[in-house]
């Protein structure tokens, strides 16, 4: 049993599991210093999600990217432009919702698309091609509209307003009503997609395909794998997942400006990375980058808890940690080099 | 027929003929579209122009590519982190100075000090590349993130504003001087680069180091330093660029000042025809390069496209430098002419 | 020789690359159940042979047979040649160190249930097919866990499993110890106990002799001979990848020139008990003022090696090392260069030549490393160190800004060469300048060596070539497996002699 445990902890697991300590860690301090103010509430808990739904969907794709040793920088500017282009769509041309984000997901795909293409085919460094699509995506958004839209279309605020109550960990309020934790249809998304793509990379060729191409891709090409389709694909869910993405952080903002999520795609990068994922590719999992999401939004909560504490703080801390946790992943390479020479 | 041809692979051949052309090009087209851009009068004994805001805007961006360069030459990676940085280093500035009606301290200090912790976070960054190995853009990317964290910090997350009237020289104009300050700052910055670079052997050394690691070692180089120092020095031209954004608008706006600026710099340093894997570069062609950016983003506005639609036109100037740059295209390229000529042989092999 | 014993034949297989023959009229027959050795010095042409077997490159002419096919084979790519049952282990695995062992095996075929992959069926089967070699690891571990040693037995399980009727080792003892080897062993006497003809490359003389049943041997890219290993001394297949007869040999001794003869100069260079872990034993080895050191060893024997670890190119791990009487610490090269040391590289491509900058500054870097940065060499005096150099030492380059990536393999040498002699050393390191380089360059170098000794200079010379050894060196220091085994005299130099001290072990001669 101990042995199997030890088993466990080694590798890449034990990056996993230094994250989800990490964040149990923190929570526990927040709930320790601010427990008169309800960080103990299970509802507090659920608001991580709420708040960083977007985040989550962006992370996961992010997450596969990285595992094929890419990156997406354009992934802030996506969300900015699928959110304006929701708005515009319903505010100023009158069409439905469902149109709408069939539409932006379309649209998120092409976007992938032609980034894979450029990745895959052409192999441009994935962090020019990204660039410029972040330029492109940006700017776009402008050309839409310079001034804020918000959005008024009723069946899309009902999808974002619906509070989903859970049957679990109801507790009483001031006035003795039990109370239950809720969530919104835009965390079901996230949980979805996941899931999801938790399976697509564990059960399926083509995941297990993306692994390979990150592990060594002359190798993964000398094993048969298809290493250009396999890098275009993941380009291709991204700019969905990115779409998705910004269709969910669209619930909670309901509307589009240009500056929208400016940005995003180094949260969702660094969350990956705090979740273990290595940027150099092949080494990775979506569950980290949850717990690097959640991290993040535990660390908002209870700089928001504290009070006096500026929200600059937020991003320092963050760098603090992803600074800990690239230092750490070098050494634990080099390590790891030593031990197999 | 034959020397024409020569002297036509000379010319073409001529580094900095490609980035020169895509000057020209903006130029040209600003020429047909809007004549009145290249009119320069004088007011009030300084010159204007769009010509001559172009040099002036470009000027940090100018300072940035400079430093770029360099680092992208030594460890063919990026340093995502300058335009955080930049904001940083004007905040102490502006921290240090203070907001009252006189200086903290003397301005040449407080300037020094904005440079030196520039100084201070590049070296952070070639710490992190030359002896940690982290991939520069992993390791940039901390100080991206906490950049802007600390500039918040140390303003408060304030707008701060000097009051001082001589803290505005350095972003406009000197007394009796017709050409805005940045342009001198640019130009020394880019003399005291260049006479370093040729009157030692660092430039060699970063090249060989961006080329051939290996080889650079067993000749006696000591790669991790001479990378170290191009990251420190990277450092130091974002603290310079960050003066000038803030005495530009003699304030600091932790949140905005320098924002994006890095990408232009990487832009920059790709237009310049440098190779963005590291080894031979040029620091003229950069300059070209974050010219040529400024004068597109100049012309842009002369016809009306807003800073915001901006992004898109150099976006598509970015895809189509950097197909036209990839290896893969030439190899497409070259296939095809084989096919072609190997036709034609077996033509002429049918006929003869 | 029954036919159906014939897993397969290539016949009279040619491959040109541009300037060089690499295989010339090669033919190579493999038996079921046999493993069977392909051996050849550098440029010898087995990779090629092998590259060509297995669809990495084109060949010209020739053709291809392989059992139960009754057509020719013509393999385009590594897919293709296992789908026709010819699968490659190499020196460095092929496999994807993040995922676990039992998708290195079955990745891209692996077993699917409803829809996704059955990890438990694949984790059993990878199992299996482990056990049948005798390995026990735990499948499910990502094999970055295993040394080396599991490493490639995994890729050979995985090769074996996708069907291999021939299975190619390349190389892949060169980075195990003796129990991983022996361990490698076993697997091969149990593939070959199920009929798989393996084809087994490799610079050990020893263990060519402990699991082969026949050699062949390849020089200059045409075959030499296949041998029964039983029938075939040891000295003799050092002769044959040598290119001489022993039997001719044994009448040639060098004919000792009149007073070059050991007048044994002062000591320049003394290393005591000096090693590299991994890379090379400790070794004593002392080297004279004006004297031509050889080295000698096969590929793989600690040849270069010892010369980086005197140059402080490898971590120096324990020993000490005099130079001029006083000790030195070698860290890194520069300390070597300050000392008096140059080194040119075994590799010129990847080490030696730093491609896109130009001639010149490929000649002076060296000097100017030296220097310091600071003391930058003139652009007049950088202009008169170039064309000084390219005119002795006939550099054929259009001009001096050439880039150097512009110039042939020889001249490239050259100039690397002339980096080293601007720099006035008194010990000059050279690994195997000469290869890949046309006859004439190589002469010249040649005669450069001898001279530069005679001017005093200490040199060591590393080649494969044990003709040009004998020709130039007045000293020899011999390697086998990574230990320096002895030294020859200037008296006793001949390729007899050599030869029987890289071959050791006498039993087979």
């Amino acid at each position: 049993m101990v042995k199997k445990l030890k088993d466990k902890l080694q590798g890449n697991n034990f990056l996993l599991m230094i994250t989800i300590v990490l964040f149990i860690a923190l929570y526990i301090v927040g709930i320790a210093v601010f427990g008169e103010k309800n960080f103990g509430k299970p509802q507090v808990f659920f608001n991580l999600f709420i708040n960083n739904a977007g985040l989550i969907v962006t992370a996961v794709g992010m997450t596969m990217v990285l595992i094929t040793g890419g990156i997406d920088i354009s992934i802030g500017s996506v969300i900015g432009f699928t959110c304006m282009l929701l708005a515009w769509m319903m505010e100023k041309k009158g069409m439905s919702a469902t149109a709408s984000i069939i539409i932006v997901l379309l649209i998120g795909t092409l976007f992938g698309l032609v980034q894979g293409i450029l990745v895959a085919y052409f192999k441009i460094q994935p962090f020019i091609v990204t660039l410029a699509g972040m330029f492109f995506a940006r700017g776009l958004t402008a050309m839409v509209s310079t001034e804020m839209i918000s959005i008024t279309n009723e069946s899309f605020l009902k999808m974002a307003n619906a509070k989903i109550y859970l049957p679990i960990l109801g507790t009483m309020n001031k006035k003795g009503h039990l109370v239950y934790p809720y969530i919104y249809p835009s965390v079901i998304i996230a949980i979805v997609v996941l899931v999801i793509i938790f399976i697509v990379l564990k059960f399926t060729a083509f995941g297990r395909a993306v692994y390979a191409v990150g592990g060594n891709e002359q190798s993964a090409l000398l094993m048969g794998l298809n290493v250009k389709r396999t890098k275009l694909k993941v380009y291709v869910l991204n700019g969905f997942l990115a779409a998705l993405g910004g269709f969910v952080f669209c619930l909670n903002s309901c509307g589009g400006f240009v500056e929208q999520a400016r940005g995003f795609e180094m949260d969702a990068i660094a969350s990956a990375v705090i979740g273990g994922t290595l940027l150099t590719g092949g080494v990775g999992n979506v569950i980290g980058s949850l717990f690097g999401v959640l991290i993040k939004g535990t660390i908002e909560s209870i700089i928001t808890f504290q009070g006096t504490l500026s929200s600059w703080w937020t991003k320092i801390a963050i760098a603090a940690l992803l600074c800990f946790f690239i230092i750490f992943q070098s050494i634990f390479a080099k390590l790891k080099a030593k031990k197999a020479a | 027929m034959h020397n024409m041809k020569e002297t036509m692979k000379k010319v073409t051949g001529y580094h900095l003929f490609w980035p020169l052309v895509c000057l020209g090009v903006v130029l040209l087209f600003n020429l047909i579209k809007t004549p009145s851009f290249f009119q320069i009068s004088i007011n009030n004994g300084v010159l204007y122009g769009y010509l001559i805001d172009v040099l002036n805007r470009s000027s940090e961006l100018i300072i940035l590519a400079v430093g770029m360069t360099l680092v992208v030459a030594s460890s063919g990676g990026t340093d995502i982190s300058v335009g955080a940085v930049s904001a940083f280093a004007g905040a102490i500035c502006v921290y240090a100075l203070g907001t009252g009606e006189t200086y903290r301290m003397p301005y040449l200090a407080g300037m020094l000090l904005a440079v030196l912790i520039g100084t201070l976070c590049g070296a952070w960054n070639g710490f992190l590349v030359a002896k940690m190995k982290i991939q520069p853009m992993v390791a940039t990317l901390i100080l991206f993130t906490a950049g802007r964290g600390m500039a918040q910090l140390v303003t408060g997350g304030n707008i701060l504003y000097v009051k001082v009237d001589s803290f505005k020289r350095l972003g406009s104009f000197l007394p009796h001087v017709p050409l805005p300050t940045p342009i001198f700052v640019a130009i020394l910055v880019v003399v005291i680069t260049t006479f370093v670079l040729r009157k030692t052997a660092l430039g060699l050394y970063i090249q060989t180091v961006g080329i051939n690691a290996k080889a650079g070692k067993l000749v006696g180089l000591n790669a991790t330093l001479i990378q170290f120092l191009t990251y420190a020095f990277c450092g130091l031209c974002a603290g310079i660029a960050g003066l000038i954004i803030t005495s530009r608008i003699y304030s600091i706006d932790a949140n905005n000042a320098g924002l994006n600026i890095e990408l232009d710099a990487i832009l920059a340093v790709a237009l310049g025809g440098n190779s963005l894997s590291g080894g031979k570069f040029s620091v003229a062609g950069s300059v070209i390069g974050a010219i040529t950016i400024q004068a597109l983003t100049t012309s842009l506005y002369a016809m009306k496209v807003t800073a915001d639609q901006l992004p898109v036109y150099k976006a598509i100037v970015v895809v189509i430098i950097v197909v036209l740059q990839s290896p893969e295209l030439k190899r497409m390229f070259n296939t095809v002419k084989a096919k072609r000529a190997s036709s034609k042989q077996e033509g002429w092999w049918h006929n003869g | 020789m029954k036919s159906e014993e014939i897993v397969l034949t290539m016949r009279d297989i040619s491959k040109n690359f541009p300037g060089v023959k690499a295989l010339s009229h090669v033919d190579f027959t493999l038996r079921k159940g046999e493993i069977h050795a392909l051996m050849g010095e550098n440029g010898a042409g087995k990779s090629t042979l092998i590259k060509v077997l297995t669809g990495v490159e084109e060949f010209e002419t020739g053709d291809i047979h392989i059992a139960g096919n009754d057509k020719c084979i013509v393999n385009r790519s590594p897919q293709e040649a296992q789908v026709n049952g010819i699968s490659t282990v190499y020196q460095e695995v092929n496999l994807c160190p993040n995922l676990t062992v039992a998708e290195n095996i079955f990745i891209g075929r692996a077993p699917r249930k409803l829809g996704g992959i059955d990890w438990r069926t694949m984790n059993a089967r990878a199992k299996k097919v482990l056990q049948d070699l005798n390995i026990e690891v735990d499948v499910t571990k990502a094999l970055e866990n295993y040394s080396v040693a599991i490493q490639q037995m995994v890729a050979i399980a995985r090769a074996v499993d996708i069907s291999a009727k021939v299975l190619i080792l390349d190389e892949p003892t060169a980075s195990l110890d003796e129990s991983e080897v022996e361990k490698l062993f076993d697997v091969m006497l149990a593939l070959k106990k199920k009929g798989i003809g393996i084809i087994f490359v490799t610079h050990f003389l020893e263990q060519v002799y402990k699991v082969c049943d026949r050699i062949t041997v390849l020089r200059n890219g045409t075959l030499v001979g296949e041998y029964e290993v039983e029938k075939l001394p040891r000295v003799q297949l050092v002769a044959k990848m040598m290119g001489k007869d022993f039997d001719d040999l044994a009448s040639i001794k060098k004919p000792v020139e009149e007073g070059k003869q050991s007048k044994k100069q002062e000591v320049l260079l003394k290393a005591e008990k000096l090693a590299s872990l991994g890379k090379i034993k400790p070794f004593d080895l002392a080297i004279h003022k004006g004297e031509v050191i050889g080295l000698s060893g096969l590929l793989g024997s600690g040849r270069s090696e010892l010369a980086r670890t005197l140059y402080g190119a490898e971590r120096v791990d324990e020993g000490t090392l005099t130079v001029g009487g006083k000790k030195q610490s070698v860290k890194a090269p520069i300390d070597a260069m300050k000392a008096g040391m140059a080194f040119c590289p075994e590799n010129r491509k990847d080490e030696g030549i730093i491609a896109d900058l130009s001639v010149r500054e490929n000649l002076i870097i060296a000097l100017q490393a030296k220097r310091g940065m600071f003391k930058l060499i003139s652009k007049e005096d950088q202009e008169k160190f170039t064309e000084e150099y390219i005119k002795i030492l006939q550099i054929k380059t259009a001009d001096m800004e050439t880039p150097i990536k512009q110039l042939s393999g020889g001249n490239q040498q050259k100039v690397i060469l002339g980096r080293w002699l601007l720099t006035h050393p008194e010990f000059l390191i050279l690994d195997e300048p000469t290869r890949g380089i046309d006859v004439g360059t190589k002469t010249e170098i040649q005669k450069l060596v001898v001279k530069l000794a005679g001017e005093g200079m200490s040199v060591m010379f590393i080649s494969s070539e044990i003709e040009e050894m004998v020709r130039t060196c007045s000293r020899m220091a011999i390697l086998r497996d990574g230990v320096k085994v002895g030294e020859i005299e200037e008296a006793d130099i001949s390729q007899e002699n050599i030869m029987k001290a890289i071959a050791g072990g006498d039993e087979h001669a």
